[in-house]
Formats: structure tokens, sequence, C-alpha cells
């Protein structure tokens, strides 16, 4: 057994200065080195107990690919990682692994946790740049199943349905494929050069997407069964953005951060000359403080606002984004107004001349300060308004970055399928199943917005239930 | 890809294309759009559906050049393909429980009224048509209309052609003649639509309006094409794509709407210019 390291700690992720990377969209963490990878992987104490894995939502072998890394077998490694996982490069990149693998290291009690997800990426991302053996698709056992949604949930049960051997259709309603990874998570971050290779590699595996489809319009789930599909897993993601409901929000240069990030990343605004046009410049809130506000505040930043703030009512500490993200964007110098809540967002009224092209665009927006009351029984302090706090600040673009609700649009067009007050999918949790036999259902239509590596899961999870239902079905 | 299988300018800016999307085609019903994009990289841009031919597996569009996706988009010929073409998108107008109905179309918007005229004349509907341009040369389907219609009226802004003045004139004298509907409803541009209901109100008659909002995905995931409703005093706020298009006239803020609809226009004023000199570079 390869010898533990105790004397060296956590090695940083190299990353590309802020000063650098505040206004392009390049990647701004560049990964692990081999040396720095070997290192890191000499931290990993080997616990028989194993408790990060079971911090990790699809239960990765986490001692055993590291083990592999010590031994300077990475393609070893990755082939650990890939039994559980059907995106290690993409999780490697955003998953939260502070609050979940990383948040069991026995190595966090005295020091630092090992940082898995960093050993992770690495792994991946030196598979990925490889020669590539060609992949070939696997026998078909002639049993079709369609699969909603091509997101992190759509990609993980098509690759594991394709590999037991079923023919698999992908339905995606955008014209690219990839879901949230492709139009919510931004380049910086997660280069979509990573998610097109994935999918290719599914598409080399025998697996068809069809683009320009939307399942509750162009075809319903029932027509699907008519067709030929013999199960169906929904993972159509979130859907509808919520809004605060205060006054000012159809004022033009108000986005929700779906319609802002989605302008930038899919229709790809950020270019020089692109036909999808965003706002650029001048001052951006951004309201919310999860990962997506943090992206659409540092999306914001590279296109050129001089000033943008986070806009949160709670404090840094209650913050729901990941640590790093958080850091990132504090070091790009995103200001944060945190114990802060929006009451009312300012418009541009030109009394004297109705053409004034100004008119009917925020100016500013008013606020109130916040304090914290007692946890609630979730253990979260509840915010509370301070009487008489009310300021104004002056802005040009407010982006809403406060949730989603689950889309209407398969829930409305299948009959006889269950959700729950809020929208979501009502499944059985062990395998995925909903109300309607041969309709399974996983990621953020059922959960509401959470995070890749579950919907990922759930994809893996509902195609092994999916199997298993097929297979008795005969 | 999704080719174009025939072309027909209906006026000097106004262009019909018939396009092979048998998907679509399968479900299309009248007041519901699709979203396309001529190109790689190119903008969505949703266009509302003037036609289906289940058989043919065909779906028409009509659209105005009015920025720079409409004239590439303009630019391409039968047998060219469309990069994509998504839908059918929002929800059909109803057209249950009407013996009696007013079509008040205007401009391009024509366009849009004239399937779910076409529609419910096939009903059996008493169907009168009003349709309204700026001059002669701008008018379109009135051959489409006349075909569908118990009785068609013909405004221009400038009475080059039909009757002269806008097409609330009309409708109006109908209403305080004693003629009676059992809903107006209304395409075509939003100050007009919004003076439509303003005609329709006093006489209590239901007015439905069709409503085309800047969005991007049309499945109700970016939220861009939210408008507000007042009911009650009550604001609320409703998303086109997947709630309409079609909604109440008398509930729509169309002042708000208005704002909204003119967000781009710095930008869509350059990237016009752009890509007509582009296309000039080309050319020499």
């Amino acid at each position: 057994m390869a010898k533990v390291n105790m004397n060296i700690g956590r090695q940083p992720m190299p990353v590309r200065s802020p000063e650098e990377r505040r206004r392009d969209f390049l990647e701004v963490a560049l990964g692990y080195t081999e040396e720095l990878a070997l290192n890191e992987a000499s931290r990993c104490l080997d616990c028989k107990t194993m408790p990060c894995v079971s911090g990790c939502p699809v239960n990765i072998a986490i001692p055993e690919f590291i083990s592999k890394i010590k031994d300077g077998d990475f393609e070893g490694a990755y082939k650990v990682i890939n039994r559980s996982s059907s995106l290690p490069a993409v999780c490697g990149r955003v998953c939260p692994q502070e609050n979940q693998c990383e948040a069991k290291c026995v190595r966090g009690i005295k020091s630092e946790p090992v940082a898995i997800g960093r050993l992770e990426r690495f792994v991946a991302d030196l598979h990925n740049a490889r020669e590539r053996e060609k992949t070939e698709p696997v026998s078909n056992n002639g049993k079709q199943v369609a699969i909603i949604g091509s997101g992190p949930a759509g990609l993980a049960a098509a690759g594991d349905l394709a590999s037991f051997g079923y023919g698999v259709t992908v339905f995606e309603a955008l014209h690219t494929e990839g879901g949230v990874l492709s139009y919510g998570i931004p380049e910086f971050r997660l280069p979509k050069s990573i998610v097109k290779k994935e999918v290719d590699n599914l598409k080399a595996a025998g697996v068809k997407f069809l683009t320009n489809t939307i399942i509750g319009k162009t075809l319903t789930v029932d027509e699907l069964f008519d067709m030929g599909y013999e199960a169906v897993f929904i993972g159509s993601g979130a859907g509808l953005p919520n809004f605060m409901g205060i006054s000012g929000e159809g004022l033009n240069g108000v986005y929700s951060a779906n319609e802002f990030l989605t302008r930038s990343n899919l229709m790809k605004a950020y270019l020089d000359s692109p036909d999808t046009p965003i706002m650029k410049g001048g001052k951006v809130a951004v309201v919310g403080g999860g990962n997506v506000a943090m992206d659409a505040a540092r999306v914001a930043a590279r296109l050129g606002a001089e000033k943008v703030y986070i806009v949160y009512r709670r404090s840094m500490q209650e913050l729901p984004a990941r640590r790093e993200e958080v850091e990132h964007a504090l070091e790009e110098g995103i200001e944060f107004m945190l114990l802060t809540a929006p009451v009312e967002i300012l418009g541009y009224n030109n009394p004297d001349d109705k053409r004034d092209a100004k008119n009917g665009f925020v100016s500013g927006m008013r606020c109130v300060k916040m304090e914290l009351g007692e946890p609630d029984e979730k253990g979260r302090r509840s915010p509370k308004v301070i009487e008489g706090s009310e300021f104004e600040i002056e802005l040009d673009c407010v982006i809403m970055a406060i949730g989603t609700s689950p889309n209407p649009l398969i829930k409305s067009t299948t009959e006889g399928l269950e959700v729950n007050r809020r929208g979501g999918i009502i499944v059985n949790e062990a395998t995925g199943a909903t109300s309607r036999e041969g309709v399974f259902a996983g990621g953020d239509a059922v959960t509401g917005a959470a995070t890749v590596i579950s919907a990922m899961g759930a994809g893996k999870l509902a195609a092994a239930a999916i199997d298993k239902y097929l297979k008795e079905k005969d | 890809m999704y080719k174009i299988v025939k072309r027909r300018e209906l006026n000097p800016t106004v262009v019909m294309i018939e396009v092979e999307a048998p998907l679509v085609a399968r479900s299309a019903e009248p007041g519901q759009f699709i979203i396309l994009r001529t190109d790689e990289d190119g903008e969505r841009i949703p266009l509302t559906v003037a036609d289906f031919d289940r058989e043919r597996g065909t779906v028409s569009v009509i659209f105005q050049i009015v920025g720079a996706t409409t004239y590439k988009l303009s630019l391409k010929g039968e047998g060219d393909y469309l990069r994509d073409f998504a839908g059918p998108l929002g929800m059909p107008t109803k057209t249950e429980g009407i013996n009696k109905v007013c079509i008040v179309g205007g401009g391009v918007g024509c366009a849009i009224a004239l399937p779910i005229a076409k529609k419910l004349h096939g009903m059996g509907v008493k169907v009168t048509s009003i349709i309204g341009f700026r001059s002669k040369d701008l008018v379109i389907l009135e051959d489409e209309f006349e075909a569908v219609s118990d009785e068609l009226v013909v405004m221009t802004d400038d009475g080059s052609y039909g009757r002269e003045g806008n097409v609330c004139v009309p409708l109006k004298e109908k209403l305080e003649g004693g003629e009676t509907f059992d809903k107006v409803i209304t395409i075509g541009p939003l100050v007009m639509m919004k003076f439509v209901t303003l005609t329709t109100k006093p006489f209590g008659i239901p007015c439905v309006v069709s409503m085309n909002p800047i969005m991007i995905d049309g499945t109700g995931m970016c939220g861009g094409c939210r408008l507000s409703l007042v009911k009650d005093g009550e604001r609320v706020t409703k998303f086109a794509c997947v709630d309409g298009p079609d909604f109440n006239g008398y509930e729509v803020d169309f002042d708000e709407a208005m704002l909204r609809s003119s967000m781009y226009k710095n930008f869509e004023r350059h990237a016009y210019d752009a890509a007509c000199n582009l296309l000039k570079k080309e050319e020499v």
C-alpha cells in the first residue's frame, strides 16, 4: 500500500488570475498537473470505513480511484469513477464537493479534506485528452426506451440504458443537447466542448438525439408509447423561473437568471457579434445567493458591467452557493450586499418626452436591510426586515436568481402522472417509477432545482429500474 | 434541417414560407407558434403558424422583414434549409362555444388571424373579418380572407385601398349599430390591439388578443416573454409561451408590453445594418 503523506497540505488548484480572467469566458480553473495530483492523492488515508463514499450521491468508490492515482494508473482511476458516474469531467467541475464527499473526509477533521473533486477532474480530463478507442454500439436487444431531456439526468440514463443493450432516443426541446450544462452553466466554469464530448460519446454508443422536439407539445408521452417505446424516462428539468412579485419586474433590463444565462451561454451572446442580444455593461444587481446567482454575476462582469452586486437577504454564512464560486466571485470584484432584500425595482420615466429611449428601463432598486432571527426547525435563521432601513441603489439591470418551479408541459399532457403540491413529479425514490406504468422520472423535474450529480444519480437509478421493469415485463 | 418547399412574397416586406416539418404539422393548431433558427449560431425567433398541411407534413409561417434575422430568413429560397424549426408551441386559440365572431387583423398579424378565421369558418361559425394595413401595396391575404369570411372589410390608413381609416372604425360602427358577436379576436400591432379592446369594452363582448413578445426557448424556461395581467386590481405575471399566446384583452397591461417589445430596439437596428452591409460586401 502506498504511503500516506501527512506532511503536505491540500494542494491548491491552479487558476487564472482574477485580472486576467474577469473579462473573458475561458475556463477559470486550470486543473491539477500530474505532480499536484500525485501529491494530493498521497494525502488520502484510504480509510476502511470510507466515509467519503457515503457523502457521494452516486457512491463513487473514492478511496479505490485515489489508490489507482497513487499507483500512477490514471486510466484505471477513470474506470473506477466511470462505474458509478457517467459525467466525471462535468461533476469534477461543478459538484459541491465541500457539502458531499469532502465534507466526510477524515483528513478534514484536523486539517483540510482531500481534494476529491479536483482529482476526479484530473483523471477525467486525462482520459478525454487521450485518443479514444472507438466506442462500438452494444448490440441492440430490440427494445426502445425514450428519454425526455438531454441534461445530466437524461444523459446518465441514456448512457446506462445503451450499455444494457436498449435502443435509446433522447428528445431535447432546444436546438442543442446538454440541458442546463449547455444553457445554464457558463463556459468559464464548464467548457461546452466537454459537454459536447459527453454527448458525442453517447452518439458513438448508438444513442439517438432528436433536438427541437418538445414532449408535451410536439409529441406526448402517450404518443411515445404508441410509437413503440416501451419505457419513458422524464428528465425535463426545473422549468419556469420564479420572480419576487415586487413592483417593477416587468421593466426592461429585468431578467430571470435562466434568460440571462441562456442568452449568454446557449445563444452565445457573449461573442463579439452575436445574433442574440443581451444587455452589456452598466450597473447590475443579481438577486439570490445560489450557484446560479454567482454564475449570472460573473457573466455580467465578463460582459463588461462596471459594477455587479449580489443582493442576498441572509448573511455570508447562509449563502447556498459553493464556497469556491463565492471566492471566485469576490476575487473578480463582485460586491456582496448581504442581509439585503429588494422591495421595488425602479424604472426610468421621462414625463416630458414619451419617446425618450430610456423610458421603461431599470434605473435602480429600493431595498431594505435585514437581520437574522431565531433558527427555524431546519436550523436556518429566517431574515426579518429592519424597520426604517430603506435605501436605493442605482442600476441598469436586475437579474432574478431565486429558483424555478416545475414546467407544466409534460404534466398537463400526461394523464395519470401524479405531481406534488409544488408541481414536482412524484416518484418511488428507490426506482424513479412514477404513478404511470413504464414512466420513470428523475432530476429537477422531480426534486426542483438541485445539483448536476443528484440528477445524474437519479438518471442512473432509473436506468437500472427500467432495465429491471422491461426484463420482468417479458 | 428543415427544407423550405415553397416561398411567396405577399408584399415587398412580408414573405410566406412553407417548411417541411412533419412532427410539427401533425399536431399544430391555429393560434400556436413555432421557433426557428436560420443557421448555426442564429437567433431563435418565434413565428405564429399561418397554415399547416398534415398530409404533406408542412407548416407555413409568414414574417415581416424587421431585423437582421428576418432579413437573413428572407434570403432563403425554395429548396434551402432552416437549421431549426421547433413546435408547435403555446396554446391553440379556443374556438368552442362561438356562433358569431369578429376577427380583427392588422398588418402582418393578419397572417396569424387567417388560420383562426379558416378554422372557425370550417366549423360553421359566422365570421366577420376586418383587416387593416397602412396602404394598398401592403395589403396581404385578401383573397384568402374573402374565402373564409361571411363579411370582409379591408381598411387602409391612407385610403389607397378599401376604406380609409383604422380597423376600430368599422368595428365601432357595427357595435354601435347593434351587431353583436360572441367574441372579438384581434391580432396585430400592440397599439392596435389595445385600441380594439377599448372599442369593444363598452359593449361587454369578450375580446381575445394574441401576444407576440420577445422570447428565447418558448417552453417556459427563460421567462423573457412575461407580461402582466391585471385581474380585479391584482397584477399577475404570465408567460406568453406556455400560458398564451392568447389572453383576455381586458386584462393585458399593453403599455408595459409595448415598452418591453422595444427592449432591444437599438441592438436590432445595428444588427440589421450590419447584416445588410455584410451582404452588400459579399455581392461586390
